[in-house]
């Protein structure tokens, strides 16, 4: 118990230490897909641990911050000590939190390799397929992001596992 | 029973949730549904748990609390079923954190699922691991990754490599167990394991040095083989994006070759060409293009590049900042911000684009437009730059008002070279946006016209110009006050007209029409009405023939609502009555303000209080008012920050000082014969503060029971006496309340088991604020001290000038004294204590010492 407090301390100082080099930098901090309303239709976080409050008041900030622009302005809002990069979809919006030193257009480009993903899969995708099916979207978040990294960039490696799955069942 | 279709029961959550009309609606479905899932889950009730987990996720997501079904989630991975599992792992990620213990139990369902033959069990393991492992799991299981990373499944692969991102930036020390598994993945064919390899490679670069050399060595011609092939490769339809193939692997291995190329020549120079190769190459007309190009930028500002790739690096950026869309010149204005500190000359050729961008209508852009251009002033272009800002400052949207107005200050303050520009440009900013210059800028300018003598006439006309023009501007109103009432007279004479001025006529009576509207516009705050007053009362001694109109405005504010303002009124009322051989001594221009002090002031609270400063402002004007003439203020005594103890605004010490407070009971502790708990020694101390200020009233029992509580810090024998010695002190105190100026007793500052050292003080019964302190040091140990040095750190708000000591050698067992005598001014006087933190360095036969305390038993009234 005491080695994991040590260790938990040590790596402390280490991420403190960290955040200048960047060493902490995440990549992709978290997922949110939010409708024009701007009720929360799906939410990833990786590597924040946020309570149920912090969540809800850091979703309310940024909807309100990015849904309240306008179509010519760009796509990437400063938030607290990182970027939300977002992009819309008729009545649903993508919003990417990132660390500041991550590629801005590549996530917009990541953005809209999610959404053609899930067009393959659903066949023209929309707010209520991903409602119902809330896990598949997850599945496919999954086999493409894991702890913040981009791991996997094409379709239909994407999509094959869970094409499986379908079949077998 | 398929758990993917059979959401028959989620389909109708999921409607119902969605009828709600209200959120109160929502809630009672939510609790409803939450219920009949915790007693399904208490049933044990096999069959639903899939279903219950996949409801308790869009509860979850909807932002209610969902813990109960942990454990539910545990269970489905422990089943055998693949559905079962990949829901199971899915709720862990989603519902868990690495800070519960349910963590615990996972730890061996994942390791059996780790070694499990089925691959895409392997790889919901790794997933699960790679997105929630602590510490403590990373050890566990770091060397079932390192042998997964060294199958022959791509799929699985790749997982694993992410999932040693995540175990080594929790325990970095298993980094060199990774480095050679990971070099390896960077000579595969599969992009995802490449690209997955690519970032592990990054993560070692950065938790080890050595990782970094090993790449370095080893890697960097694989890299650059993946990069040409990428570049090359024909058209890949998997990867392929707007006819680029793989943008993302594209820009990962880009971010590594930056890193392995950072600060050093060789490898620079190996992967100049293929940089250069991809910055020309590469199409711009799409964004996964500019995606690349912009990584590519970045890369070359980060290595050691020669300058012709630098140049096109330059224009690549310039190319981006004429684009049309927002978002490639966002991140041109980003990329620039790092450029500047490479090539600056190059960017400042783009100064004019950038302006435009400030102007843009989007606040993302505008707002880092702004940051570059601040970046970019220097002594030659900052005029030229000033009066672009200022022109925009005008028709700017009043969100983003706040931000440029301080920037342009702060360009103004930091490249003015003659005042007589750093005034006008003053003067236009507080004209076009004085709502939202902050006080102490103001207040610098103040200072600086104070300084001024020949250009006070012309900045007291500026001013009434400008203000005749915006009057709703706030801290316009408040300069121009201030200057009408300094100098009202330059205003009406035209005294020190410039050759570029205007010539205009101002009459007395002008001038007080400008404090009379100020004083009686609705919408002007108590600060600037009180500020009006003093204006006032200092035209009636300059314009004798308007004191007979002044005297009445001032009346009519004696039956003022506000406190304040009625007791100025009463009291300038009867100076004007009373008092006239006398007036215009006592409203006498001001002092010149010291410049440096208030510099230095303004550098030391960087966090520039608001309430600080403005009684800094006006303390002066009140001291000439009582005062006749001011109180020369001392420069301010370069002050030592021992311990950094900032006592600005309590006077008792903060808890951030606690451990120090420690320090200091240990050494009391040793001392003293008492048996008190720490925790009640600390709290005496603390309340030492708070006696000692109410001091003035006649309560000689809570000031005795103050000065008892520090008892049991000094040591016994010797305190006794003087304590007696205080209590003499501070009973002749109390029953003289009236005293002109009070003895204070000398106090035992500081005493230890080796050194004591006692203060005796004397004040000048004319200047309240400063007090002379003797200290003398008495050795108490056996061994004489040598190299003896004393310092002292105070708070801001006091000013310390120490003398040098009569000595630097201190003889053994009190057989001599140093003595050392320093100044305190306290600024605040009257309203905080005195507060000291003092450090002694000394030497024993040649070992050096160090003792520290901290002194809070001043006594009152210094």
């Amino acid at each position: 118990m005491l080695g994991g407090q040590l260790i938990s301390v040590l790596r402390r100082e280490i991420v403190e230490e960290g955040d200048e080099k960047g060493v902490n930098s995440m990549g992709i901090r978290f997922v949110l897909l939010v409708n024009k309303q701007g009720q929360t239709r799906l939410a990833q976080y990786y590597a924040e641990h946020l309570t149920l409050d912090e969540r809800r008041a850091l979703e309310g900030e940024i909807v309100r911050k990015c849904l309240a622009r306008t179509e010519q302005q760009c796509s990437f809002v400063e938030h607290r000590n990182y970027k939300i990069v977002y992009r819309r979809y008729a009545s649903l919006f993508f919003l990417v939190g990132v660390d500041n030193d991550e590629n801005e257009l590549a996530i917009l480009e990541f953005i809209h390799l999610f959404v053609e993903t899930m067009d393959r899969h659903f066949g023209n995708v929309c707010e209520l397929d991903i409602m119902f099916h809330l896990e598949k979207a997850h599945f496919m978040l999954e086999e493409m992001v894991m702890n913040g990294c981009i791991v996997e960039t094409s379709k239909s490696n994407i999509l094959a596992p869970i094409q499986l799955m379908e079949k077998a069942s | 029973m398929n758990p993917f279709s059979s959401g028959t029961r989620l389909r109708d959550m999921i409607k119902a949730i969605r009828a709600c009309k209200t959120a109160a609606e929502e809630r009672a479905v939510v609790r409803k549904e939450c219920a009949a899932i915790r007693s399904s889950i208490s049933e044990n009730d096999q069959d639903y748990s899939h279903r219950n987990i996949a409801k308790l996720m869009f509860i979850h997501m909807l932002g209610y609390p969902t813990h109960f079904g942990q454990m539910e989630c545990l269970k489905l991975i422990a089943s055998a079923g693949f559905p079962e599992k990949r829901i199971g792992y899915l709720g862990l990620m989603l519902l868990l954190d690495e800070r519960q213990e349910v963590l615990m139990l996972v730890t061996n369902s994942l390791k059996q699922d780790l070694g499990h033959t089925n691959q895409y069990i392997v790889g919901l393991a790794l997933c699960a691991l790679g997105n929630i492992c602590s510490a403590e799991m990373a050890r566990d299981l770091a060397p079932e990754v390192e042998r997964l990373l060294l199958t022959r499944d791509p799929n699985i692969k790749k997982k694993a490599a992410l999932c040693s991102i995540r175990i080594i930036r929790k325990v970095p020390d298993l980094a060199e167990n990774f480095l050679s598994p990971a070099t390896s993945l960077l000579k595969e064919k599969h992009h995802g394991v490449l690209i997955a390899g690519v970032q592990l490679c990054t993560d070692l670069c950065k938790v080890s040095e050595d990782a970094s050399n090993h790449l370095r060595k080893n890697c960097t011609e694989g890299l650059v083989r993946i990069l040409k092939d990428i570049c090359n490769s024909p058209y890949a339809p998997e990867y392929d994006i707007a006819g680029i193939t793989d943008p993302f692997l594209h820009i990962r291995v880009l971010r590594l070759l930056r890193m392995l190329g950072h600060g050093d020549a060789d490898t620079s120079e190996y992967i100049n060409d293929i940089l250069a190769q991809v910055a020309s190459k590469t199409e711009s007309n799409k964004n996964a293009g500019n995606a690349i190009l912009y990584e590519c930028v970045e890369t070359i500002m980060g290595i050691e590049a020669t300058s012709g790739l630098r140049v096109l690096a330059i224009n690549i950026l310039g190319r981006f900042l004429s684009n049309r869309d927002n978002n490639i010149r966002y991140v041109a204005l980003n990329m620039l911000m790092k450029a500047i500190s490479v090539d600056s000359q190059a960017v400042q050729r783009h100064r004019t684009t950038i302006l435009e961008c400030v102007k843009d209508s989007d606040a993302s852009i505008r707002k880092r437009a702004l940051e570059l251009v601040f970046l970019l002033v220097n002594d030659t272009n900052a005029k030229p730059l000033t009066k672009e800002l200022v022109d925009y400052l005008e028709v700017s949207d009043q969100d983003f008002k706040g931000d440029l107005t301080s920037k342009i200050c702060s360009i103004i303050e930091k490249f003015s070279q003659e005042k007589k520009w750093y005034i006008d440009q003053m003067v236009k900013v507080l004209s076009l946006a004085g709502n939202y210059v902050k006080d102490n800028v103001w207040h610098a300018l103040i200072v600086a016209i104070s300084n001024a003598p020949d250009l006070q006439g012309y900045s007291v006309r500026s001013l009434y110009k400008a203000f005749q023009l915006s009057s709703e501007q706030v801290s316009l109103v408040q300069v121009t006050i201030w200057c009408i009432g300094e100098y009202g007279e330059m205003l009406v004479n035209n005294v020190g007209v410039l050759q570029v001025e205007e010539p205009m006529t101002v009459t007395e009576s002008d001038a007080v029409d400008v404090l009379e509207s100020c004083l009686t516009h609705h919408s002007t705050d108590i600060t600037t009405q009180s500020m009006c007053l003093i204006a006032l009362l200092k035209l009636s001694s300059r314009f004798p023939p308007s004191s007979g109109r002044v005297k009445e405005i001032i009346t009519t504010h004696i039956g003022s609502v506000v406190l304040e303002l009625q007791q100025r009124a009463i009291e300038f009322n009867s100076i004007i009555q009373r008092h006239q051989n006398i007036k215009s001594s006592l409203v006498e221009r001001m002092p010149v303000l010291d410049e440096s002090t208030f510099i230095s002031k303004r550098a030391g609270s960087s966090q520039a209080n608001i309430s600080t400063e403005k009684s800094n402002q006006q303390l002066p004007s009140g001291a000439s008012l009582k005062l006749s003439n001011g109180v020369a203020k001392p420069a301010a005594s370069p002050l030592v920050d021992l311990l950094d103890l900032s006592l600005d605004d309590t006077p008792v010490p903060t808890s951030t000082s606690n451990d120090f407070l420690h320090d200091l009971l240990d050494v009391g502790l040793t001392n003293s014969s008492s048996s008190a708990s720490g925790t009640d020694i600390l709290m005496d101390l603390l309340s030492i503060g708070t006696p000692v200020q109410s001091n003035t009233t006649p309560e000689n029992g809570s000031s005795i029971k103050g000065f008892n509580d520090i008892l049991p810090i000094a040591k016994p024998n010797t305190a006794t006496v003087q304590v007696v010695d205080l209590l003499d002190g501070l009973a002749s105190n109390g029953s003289h309340p009236g005293a002109q100026s009070p003895v204070h007793p000398s106090i035992i500052a500081y005493q230890s088991s080796t050194l004591k050292i006692t203060f005796s003080f004397t004040k000048q019964p004319d200047k309240p604020q400063v007090t002379q302190i003797h200290a003398t040091f008495m050795n108490l140990s056996s061994e004489a001290y040598t190299d003896f040095i004393f310092q002292a750190a105070v708070p801001k708000f006091i000013q310390l000038h120490l003398d040098p000591a009569n000595s630097n050698h201190l003889p053994a067992s009190g057989n001599g004294r140093i003595t050392q005598t320093f100044t305190i001014t306290n600024t605040q006087h009257g309203q905080k204590p005195l507060a000291m933190r003092i450090r002694i360095a000394y030497k024993v036969s040649n070992q050096e010492r160090l003792e520290q305390g901290q002194i809070n038993n001043f006594p009152p009234g210094l």
